[in-house]
């Protein structure tokens, strides 16, 4: 079986675990069937997609971004300070925001190429540094109270669509024809198949990087921004653990945790599929432990089941990394 | 004098300096800011807060040397904790070594889990502790129904080991001692520990050098969760309560970081006992600094953060400069 139609496969696969969880879920409860419920509810994984579409771009590089929730957080943490106890105009406070999610990313990038240092350790220090941050703003305190043009993102609607579902699916496009139909994604994919022979051929390896680490930083500021918009809050402790969903949602799309292997619809499969399941067991009154427990075992079979198959199809399973 | 010297030089040369200094420059800062840091009830918390660390640290150093990651020690301790709970309330009698055997056990059987994934499935470590992180969580509340297991379901006799022993210091300290021997003579002194640096140097030359990578990588993931394992009946002595949402939530977080800031490198093949003790000594040293400063407790984490990103950064300026003495 050459590469190509795994990866079509791994899609259909998706596609077909889609259709069950869809049933099931239809099955537990009535409430799945209606389209508007369906619609509303996909405006609560924007960000989670939104952050893995740039999450896909650091994982074809080989390399991982753990900071990506945290940043959230900060963001928030600080527009909302910014606005709430020092009177700057919101939209002031929100582009400080973005730009110091930016220069956390750059800072992510920097260390990693710079300092040659893995982006595991470099993004678990920031990870704690960057949400430490947002906890030291404000402290236990939420911040709420947003103007009306600036609350409630989530509720506003183009036709029957929710505006940021679009925008996901917008992005998602983007994401897609940049990584498959320019230059710059051909250098990075490039870069992530096989680092030296791209440095050789003349690809600037380290720019790229940086600058895939920087978008990874700068989406998840602007989805601290939605997020802040959709609950109506500013928290530290927003978005915990998201990281863990983003991830997943790149992985089980087919991104190779190794690097050199990306597939934007994949990603974007992987994270219906993970929709699907949490807003079907949240409405059949599932506790969230169980429905970690579900998302958990999706993603060690996502990857053991195929090997487990290629084994016995006498081929070499992927080694680990 | 001559060999003074040289001793040293080996010994500012060596990985763990750098830690050291750090652990020395808080310890002095801490005389300066907070006096009362060294209080002897301030300094017995400090003996109380490194135990659990500890143990799961040296397993964790294991995993690291071989060039895996393990995140699910948190959901470990966690599920430990609650099978542990669940026999004291069924067996109010239970001795302590059987209980500290059963959550040894739960922990040996949750790092098969893991050790099965990575080595015979091939599912690369971060996702296979990633899921199984998630997994083990869950079962946490299985066992307990949701419940938590309160103080009054736990024996006087198993919080006495976090209190006292034979000699003064309290028990959880000592067994966070001995395994840290253990790791240490393990990982430095006999073949499997040269194995295991072998396997996470260089995988293929160790595999063709007649090395059962697999099975060195199976037996790090399975020690790991047992230290887990026992950590989860250290968690219940120290705090009185386990909470299946709680107990451990954030644990892995801290655990890498002492391994990291020790010196261990995420890339495999290097890393020792000492430089992880002195890790967890130095991120506890710091938390309590900051509790006896009346810095409050929303500090901590951006103070974690900060001081693992200096670590590594640090440690990477050290190691090109011992390149550069080396050539």
């Amino acid at each position: 079986m050459k590469l190509k139609g795994i990866r079509w496969s791994h899609q259909f696969t998706l596609l077909l675990l889609i259709a069950v969880a869809f049933l099931v879920s239809v099955h537990m409860s009535r409430h799945f069937l209606d389209p508007a419920y369906l619609l509303t509810a996909t405006t609560n994984f924007v960000e989670t997609g939104l952050m893995a579409l740039a999450m896909t771009f650091v994982i074809l590089l080989g390399e991982i971004d753990l900071s990506v929730a945290s940043n959230l957080a900060l963001t928030a943490a600080l527009s909302g300070v910014l606005w709430a106890h020092f009177g700057w105009p919101l939209p002031v406070a929100c582009m400080v925001g973005l730009v110091v999610s930016a220069v956390a990313g750059l800072a992510n990038g920097l260390l990693v190429t710079r300092l040659k240092l893995p982006s595991l350790t470099v993004t678990l220090g920031s990870m704690a540094l960057l949400r430490g941050a947002a906890q030291v703003l404000i402290g236990n305190q939420s911040i709420t109270g947003f103007p009306d043009w600036f609350a409630g993102v989530d509720q506003r609607v183009v036709g029957p669509f929710p505006a940021i579902t679009l925008l996901l699916l917008v992005a998602a496009v983007a994401w897609w024809a940049v990584l498959t139909r320019t230059i710059r994604g051909r250098m990075t994919q490039a870069t992530g198949a096989n680092r030296a022979a791209a440095r050789l051929s003349g690809i600037s390896v380290e720019a790229i990087t940086v600058r895939v680490f920087m978008v990874s930083g700068l989406m998840a500021g602007f989805c601290g921004l939605i997020m802040m918009s959709r609950v109506g809050a500013a928290r530290w402790d927003m978005a915990q653990g998201r990281e863990l969903d983003v991830i997943t949602a790149v992985v089980l799309g087919g991104t190779d945790i190794a690097g050199g292997e990306a597939s934007i619809p994949g990603t974007m499969l992987a994270l219906i599929l993970i929709a699907v399941m949490r807003t079907g067991m949240g409405l059949a009154e599932i506790n969230p432990e169980t429905q970690h427990v579900a998302v958990g075992i999706l993603l060690a079979a996502s990857i053991a089941i195929p090997n487990l198959l290629r084994m016995r199809n006498g081929q070499k399973a992927q080694p680990a990394k | 004098m001559q060999a003074f010297g040289d001793l040293l030089r080996k010994l500012v040369r060596s990985r763990e300096s750098g830690v050291l200094a750090f652990l020395l420059l808080a310890f002095a800062v801490a005389a300066v800011l907070a006096p009362r840091f060294y209080s002897l009830q301030n300094l017995r918390n400090l003996l109380l807060d490194t135990p659990l660390v500890v143990t799961v640290g040296m397993g964790m150093t294991a995993v690291i040397v071989c060039r895996q990651i393990d995140l699910s020690v948190g959901s470990i301790v966690a599920v430990s904790g609650m099978v542990v709970g669940e026999l004291y309330r069924a067996h109010p009698g239970l001795p302590t070594p059987v209980a500290m055997a059963a959550g040894v056990a739960v922990g040996v059987l949750l790092g098969m889990g893991n050790a099965l994934l990575v080595t015979y499935l091939k599912v690369p470590s971060i996702i296979t502790t990633l899921g199984t992180m998630s997994i083990y969580r869950g079962l946490a509340f299985v066992i307990g129904h949701g419940n938590q297991i309160n103080p009054n379901d736990l024996p006087a006799r198993l919080v006495s080991l976090s209190i006292t022993s034979p000699i003064g210091v309290p028990f959880l300290a000592l067994f966070a001692l001995l395994i840290f021997v253990a790791t240490h003579i393990f990982l430095s002194r006999s073949r499997w520990g040269r194995a295991v640096y072998a396997t996470g140097g260089n995988p293929d030359a160790a595999r063709l050098s007649g090395l059962s990578t697999n099975g060195i990588i199976a037996g790090s993931f399975i020690t790991c969760g047992a230290l887990a394992g026992l950590a989860g009946i250290m968690y219940a002595s120290r705090f009185g309560f386990v909470n299946p949402a709680q107990t451990g939530t954030g644990f892995e977080l801290q655990v890498i970081a002492a391994t990291v800031i020790g010196g261990t490198q995420v890339t495999g093949g290097s890393g020792t006992a000492v430089g992880t003790l002195l890790g967890c000594i130095l991120l506890a040293a710091i938390v309590n600094i900051l509790t006896v400063a009346h810095l409050s407790g929303r500090w901590q984490l951006a103070a974690y953060g900060a001081i693992i990103l200096v670590a590594i950064v640090a440690d990477s300026a050290g190691r090109r400069q011992r390149v550069t003495v080396a050539a």
